[in-house]
């Protein structure tokens, strides 16, 4: 699997390196700035970029900007955003194409290097990886919303881990249920959520969506 | 509306003109007099005191000028003055500064001419409309008995001595009623401009002025960034600083364990992990109460989108920002938008919150509006002048503001009727780039 690495701090990014190429990816660039990481992108085609939010030369959402950019031209290109805090905004921004493909976590998570390198093949495969500090601050602000109210309490830690991106078996296995009672309780999400019968990766972005569109501005 | 306009104004002519010349001849002579007996010695007691009530009801002038002819007059006192020392020699000081003070000799002139030129003006609204009345009620048969009585008299340029001078002096009056809906406001504007001569500061006392508050402001703002620095001095002591300390205790515990017991060695490496990760998260939460991540990246718009996200309550918000301000008023105004939203959240009970950001006038205008029950407390108006803040809850937190944006000569006003809503202005002159 092919991987373009944009951070600017050299010591994170060559850890960031070994470590993807522990887990047998393959680094196709590891760069520093942003237009490195857009010239990158475009030439390179990479599985999945992992990138940090603040890059240089404006040490602003630089990689954010880029990746999203990248995104408008190869609708679905995998990008994992790394940053050194979590903001509902980004998150929202990043899932709003509603294609998948995307994740945002703290860097902080890369310390658990099984379940960090489980995100971004998670994401290159399509599906969603967002840090468990977005779904918990969702979590309590949307305690008084309609929709989300209506879940049940473990509908709601099924959708919690949904949006963290997890498959039904993940979800089955961390809630030490069986698969089709997962499967059970996404179906009841999704219909009370309002979202039509189709392919399930694709309902289960719109959900997360859902979850994080609700009652913001 | 134009008459109901000039017959308040002739109620408040009449008004300022009876007691206005009462209390101006009563206070100038109480204060010539003790600046008289002051070489008696009993004016040093009485001095300070006359001085005192003048300024009093000179303030109370300046408020009604504004309140009544929209004429804004400053007041030219210092604020800060500090406490006289106790016996005579308090007293001696007291009166020497008060009469070197030229506002003191600027307010005795105004007095000398309130009481004269100014009652004139303030008399002329009421004038006209009993003029007005009285024409008619001359022209209804009243004029007999008075020429009866004293011959000939004037009705002020009519000379009234039959029934058709009495219709004269009706269609005048008239006339007179119909001249005062016309000028009775620009009268009581007049009247008010005359008092702003001498009572608003010299140009001198102006410039004086600003140099106290800008002395004062700049402590301000040297005392927050201080308590500031020393905050986040306490939080990385107690916080990171000790994770890491904790950290390398348990690496280097690991070192020496390795060997003789691995298992040992892996749950300290655990141990270490967790605080390293517990760091982090100080280290966050800190770096977002110095100068949040998302302001730096996104600028002030952005900054409180992402704030409002994280509220408890729906929050609206609404940016208009053509540009940038600069880096200090924006994280002034993230801050302080902070702080209203975070006293919406715990104190008011709403059940929803407006933010309003946009730039006009050379000004960033922040407007928080909640639905909540109201009866916030004010913040202490600057300078400590106002009453201390009952409510440490609210109060503090926006006395900080309010001292914070000082610092940009922005302000900040509260409107927080019981029963609600809760309104929170600020306003902070600055450009966008």
């Amino acid at each position: 699997m092919r991987v373009v690495l944009a951070e600017d701090l050299f010591l994170l990014r060559d850890g960031l390196v070994r470590l993807l190429e522990a887990y047998d990816f393959e680094i196709a660039a590891a760069v520093e700035s942003g237009p490195e990481l857009t010239r990158a992108l475009a030439e390179l085609k990479p599985d999945v970029a992992v990138v940090d939010v603040r890059l240089p030369p404006s040490f602003t959402d630089e990689g954010l900007q880029c990746a999203l950019a990248a995104r408008r031209e190869t609708p679905g290109l995998p990008v994992l955003v790394l940053s050194q805090h979590v903001e509902q905004l980004y998150a929202r921004e990043l899932l709003a194409d509603g294609s998948g493909g995307v994740g945002y976590l703290l860097k902080d998570r890369v310390f658990d290097a099984d379940q960090f390198v489980d995100a971004v093949r998670r994401v290159a495969g399509g599906g969603t990886a967002m840090d468990p500090q977005v779904i918990s601050q969702l979590l309590s602000r949307r305690e008084r919303d309609r929709p989300m109210a209506r879940l049940t309490p473990r509908e709601r830690e099924v959708m919690e881990l949904m949006a963290q991106g997890r498959s039904n078996a993940a979800i089955a296995d961390r809630l030490q249920v069986t698969e089709r009672a997962v499967a059970k309780h996404t179906s009841n999400i999704f219909a009370k959520l309002g979202l039509p019968p189709s392919d399930d990766d694709n309902r289960r972005v719109l959900a997360v969506l859902a979850y994080l569109d609700q009652g913001g501005e | 509306m134009k008459v109901r306009n000039a017959l308040l104004a002739g109620a408040r002519g009449l008004w300022l003109a009876i007691f206005g010349l009462v209390a101006s001849i009563l206070l100038f002579v109480l204060t010539v007099l003790s600046i008289c007996f002051i070489v008696l010695g009993i004016g040093l007691v009485t001095t300070p005191l006359a001085v005192r009530a003048v300024r009093a009801y000179a303030d109370m002038r300046r408020g009604q000028a504004e309140a009544w002819a929209g004429v804004r007059i400053p007041t030219p006192y210092h604020r800060t003055r500090p406490a006289p020392r106790a016996g005579i020699v308090g007293h001696v000081e007291q009166c020497v500064a008060l009469l070197k003070d030229k506002a003191t000799w600027r307010d005795l002139q105004w007095l000398l001419m309130d009481m004269t030129i100014g009652t004139v003006i303030a008399l002329l609204p009421a004038t006209l409309l009993l003029y007005t009345v009285w024409g008619p009620v001359l022209a209804l048969g009243v004029w007999k008995p008075i020429v009866r009585a004293d011959g000939t008299f004037w009705f002020a340029f009519v000379p009234v001595s039959d029934q058709f001078t009495a219709n004269l002096a009706a269609a005048t009056g008239v006339g007179f009623g119909v001249l005062g809906i016309f000028v009775n406001r620009h009268l009581m504007r007049g009247h008010a401009l005359l008092a702003q001569q001498l009572l608003r500061p010299t140009r001198e006392r102006e410039l004086a002025l600003r140099v106290d508050h800008l002395t004062e402001s700049r402590h301000d703002a040297v005392d927050s960034s201080a308590a500031e620095l020393r905050r986040i001095e306490r939080d990385l002591h107690d916080g990171a600083q000790a994770r890491l300390v904790a950290m390398g205790m348990s690496l280097g515990t690991v070192e020496a364990l390795i060997e003789k017991d691995p298992a040992q060695a892996k749950r300290l490496l655990a141990a270490a992990r967790a605080d390293s990760a517990e760091a982090l998260t100080e280290l966050r939460d800190l770096v977002r109460g110095i100068h949040p991540p998302v302001l730096a990246e996104r600028g002030l718009g952005d900054a409180v989108r992402a704030l409002a996200l994280r509220m408890p309550l729906p929050v609206e918000v609404d940016v208009e920002l053509a540009g940038r301000a600069e880096a200090p008023v924006e994280s002034a105004a993230y801050f302080a938008v902070s702080e209203v939203l975070t006293n919406a959240a715990k104190h008011s009970g709403a059940r929803r919150v407006w933010v309003d950001v946009h730039h006009a006038d050379g000004s960033l205008r922040i407007a928080v509006t909640d639905n909540g029950r109201g009866g916030a407390p004010q913040p202490g108006a600057a300078g400590g002048a106002g009453v201390g803040v009952g409510d440490k809850n609210g109060g503090t937190g926006l006395l900080g503001i309010e001292r914070r944006l000082g610092a940009f000569d922005g302000v900040l006003a509260v409107s927080s009727p019981a029963g609600g809503p809760t309104m929170v202005t600020m306003e902070i002159p600055c450009v966008l780039v």
